[in-house]
Parts: C-alpha cells; structure tokens; sequence
C-alpha cells in the first residue's frame, strides 16, 4: 500500500487516537494563547457592565450535565461579573438538571469567592417544567410560579424576593441554554413581549441560530461554546477553565482541518485518475 | 362524543391564546394565566407518567429476559436510588442526591457527549468533500470559521477571526433568517390547522 492509499483509507482509530492526543497534550504543555473578543461576546459583557448595582438579573440554567463543559465556564465567568458589579441574581431552570449546576455555580462563585449572602445577594428558585408557557406565565407572577426556592422554602422570606413580582423588577435577563427551551423562547417571550434585555450562551454548535436575534437588537450579546467561555473570562480579567481548554480545542480544530483536507486531496487525484482512465 | 369534545376544548384553547396574545385585558389576560398555570400542572403530571411509563418498559424487559436486560436493570436500581435520595434527604449539595449528581451523572453526561469529537472527526474526513460547487462553498466557510474562532486562526493570519464573525453575521444570519421565517410559517399554518379542527391526527386511531 503506498502512501496514496494510506492517505485514502485511515483508519477511524487512527482519527480517534490523533484527536485525543491534540486534546490531551495542550492540557500537559501549557500554551499561551491571545483570545480575540468577539463582538456578540462584548456586547453581553457591555449590557451586564452597564446594570447599575442593586439590579436584579435572572439567570436561566437551560442546560445540563452533556454541555457544561462548554456551557458552565461561561456560567462562573458570567457570574463573577455580575457579583463583581453588585447585581442581585435570580436563578431558575427550564431544565430539569439545571438548577443543580446553578446551585454549584452558586457554591464556587457567590460563597467561596464573592462571600454573598443567600437569599439577599442571589436565589436558587430550581426548576419547573414547561418550557415556553413558564417564562410566558413569569410575565405575570414570579411568585406565583415559583412559589418556594429549590430547598422548598417560601420566596416571601427572602428579601431578594420581596419586591418582585413580575419581569418588571428584573433588568436583566440571561440565558445559558443548550438546546430547547432555552434561549429562543426567552426572546420570543421575555423580549418580543415585555421589552426586557436577553442575552445569553450556548454550545459553539447552535449559536448560529441566534445571529437573527443579534441583528435585529433583540439579543443584546451571546457567547458561543467553549471560545466564548473564553472570550468572556479574557473580559473579566479571570483566566479558567475555557482559557485553559482553548490550545486543546485550537489544536483539535487543526487535526480535523487537515483531515478534511486530506480527504479532499485524494478525492481530486482520484476522481482525475478514473477520468483519465474512462 | 370522544372526538368532538378535544376539538372543542383545542379550539376554545387555541383561539383563547391567540386573542389573548393581541387583547391582553381581562377577560383574556386572567384566562390566559389560568391556561399557563394548568398547562403546567398538567406537564408535571406528563413527567410523572414519563417515569412511571420508564419503569414498566423497562421492568418488562428484565421480566422476559429480553437483550440488554441488564442494562435496564442498572437504570431501575439508579434510578430508585437517586429518587429515594433527592426525596427523603433532599437536593443540596452535600447530600446523597448532590454526590450522584455530582460525581457520576456529571462526568458521564459530559463524556457521552465528548465522544462527538471523535465521530465528527472521523465523518468530516469521509464525507466532507468538495463535489459540487455548493459543497465546495460549506466547506470553505466551514474551514474559515473553524479557524476564526479558535486563537490559532489570529496567529496564521490576524484577521481570521474578523473574517469567521463576518460569515457569522452575514451569510450565516441571512440563512438561519429564512429557515427561522419558513418555520414559523410552517408553525403558524400547522396551528391554524389544529386549531379548527382540519388536522387531527394528533387525536390518534388513524384519521
């Protein structure tokens, strides 16, 4: 078999080992990479910097434990902005896994690193299920879907909850999605209907979708997969895990670039070669 | 009777949102919160009947010795143990739930995901080829935007990752537009149509 053919003809476990070992060798040699600062990533840390302090931002965890990878380290960072500018956080989730993650979140962020107080600072309202019509019904009562926290306990005894009642209270609303619900029925609700700001981050592979909304104002910013995580800890001046993880995605990037482009190569030379023969 | 009644109560439903969407005063406002607060309710039972249908497809498995029974067995027992835990010792973090979730539900979900990696990797190098000029144009896009948004594209030529926002705000924006327009289309004729009662196919037995 000549080099042609091998080139031809990998084998899929040879494709395997190549991507865990440009995966898996950045993570041993650290490499310092610059982090260019999408314009939707600026604009969702422009957004939140411009809440004046006090103000309430509800944060939607639409995602599970399949896509914190890519979807949690824009969480942290996120998060450390707002308790950064003294914002208040009302977390909720569409999805059912989500209001773990937000407790956890919540544990790294607001205990360990800002010191705030539960319940004054932030809440963890937990989860409940209907996607589309939750957020429709919030526009009139938070309270009254959302009746107790995520440990059960009435949200009346929380200051944090005491003057709010509907969206009117909130400033700020912010999506971290990963599929459905998520962030398109926030803008079709919490936007289209009661005028509040969005904005939000998704896995890299559907942040596509929402560049409708960016355009038209409708999302004030997105942060799309791991290199928005990125983009928004370069923005915080707080390197973590999406940072870290950056060389490994660069370099698996490149693996598969090359892959696609050797397979093209040998696609063209054959393709010629039967035309010559036929 | 057991037809007419559910095109009834979908039309009386269906028309309810939509004035309600455009007239918000009460009475429309006020029902329509009391439709949202059913619906809610009626989806937590619909989560309910999901697990208990889960059980009894699985219990039958391991019943009749079926292949892979085995599996349906580890989902039954982690299944009864994360239910018996998140419900006598509740969801924190230190607790029995939080360690599950944690620790097992956690990493598991992220490496079943992760494995994409691998099969993306593998697919793109048999199936993306330049046959025709349309394909030859994703591919190029494709290869930009990949490049664009990972630093290494801004080290190889500084405007990379300008060029990756550019297919992003642009091309990409106009295409996901017209399928986001054509979908709501699509949704808005498909409701009508439940909605007066022309398809019915959701009320199943075959028409």
């Amino acid at each position: 078999m000549n080099l042609f053919d091998r080139l031809k003809n990998i084998d899929r476990r040879t494709i395997f080992v190549l991507i865990a070992l440009s995966v898996l060798i950045p993570l041993f040699v650290p490499i310092k990479l610059r982090i260019h600062v999408s314009p939707p990533a600026q604009g969702l840390y422009d957004a939140i910097d411009r809440l004046p302090p006090g103000s309430n931002v509800l944060m939607a965890f639409d995602y599970g434990p399949s896509t914190m990878p890519e979807v949690y380290p824009m969480t942290l960072a996120i998060l450390r902005h707002v308790f950064s500018k003294d914002l208040k956080v009302i977390a909720m989730a569409l999805w059912p896994e989500g209001a773990s993650i937000a407790q956890d979140a919540f544990k790294t962020v607001a205990e360990d690193e800002f010191h705030k107080l539960y319940g004054v600072d932030y809440i963890n309202l937990g989860f409940k299920a209907g996607g589309l019509v939750v957020i429709q019904a919030m526009g009139t009562s938070i309270p009254a879907i959302f009746p107790t926290d995520q440990a059960g306990r009435p949200v009346e005894e929380f200051p944090i909850m005491k003057k709010v009642k509907n969206f009117d209270e909130i400033e700020m609303i912010v999506d971290l999605s990963a599929g459905d619900p998520g962030i398109r029925h926030w803008v079709m609700i919490a936007q289209a209907r009661y005028q509040k700001k969005v904005g939000g981050g998704c896995t890299a592979v559907s942040a596509p979708a929402f560049y409708p909304y960016l355009q038209t104002g409708q999302l004030v910013g997105l942060l799309g997969g791991l290199m928005g995580a990125a983009e928004y800890e370069a923005l915080v001046k707080h390197p973590g895990s999406a940072i870290k993880a950056m060389p490994s995605q660069a370099l698996s990037h490149a693996v598969i670039i090359i892959l696609i482009l050797i397979g093209n190569i040998t696609f063209f030379v054959e393709r010629r070669r039967s035309r010559k023969q036929g | 009777m057991r037809r007419q009644v559910p095109l009834v109560i979908t039309f009386v439903a269906g028309m309810l949102m939509i004035i309600s969407y455009f007239i918000p005063r009460q009475p429309f406002g006020g029902l329509q919160n009391l439709f949202n607060q059913w619906f809610i309710v009626i989806v937590a039972f619909a989560l309910i009947l999901g697990a208990l249908n889960l059980i009894k497809v699985n219990a039958e498995k391991i019943r009749r010795k079926r292949p892979g029974w085995g599996y349906s067995a580890v989902l039954l027992i982690t299944f009864t143990v994360t239910v018996i835990s998140g419900l006598f010792w509740g969801m924190e973090q230190e607790t029995v739930f939080g360690f599950i979730f944690r620790n097992m539900f956690v990493p598991l979900g992220a490496t079943m995901f992760s494995l994409l990696a691998f099969f993306i990797a593998s697919a793109s190098y048999r199936a993306f080829r330049a046959r025709t000029i349309e394909a030859a144009l994703l591919l190029i896009a494709a290869i930009l935007v990949m490049l664009g948004r990972v630093p290494l594209g801004s080290y190889i030529w500084r405007q990379f990752p300008m060029l990756a926002n550019w297919i992003m705000a642009f091309p990409n924006m106009a295409g996901q537009r017209a399928i986001m327009i054509g979908i709501a289309l699509g949704t808005v004729s498909i409701s009508l149509r439940i909605i007066l009662g022309i398809e019915r196919s959701y009320l199943g037995g075959g028409e």
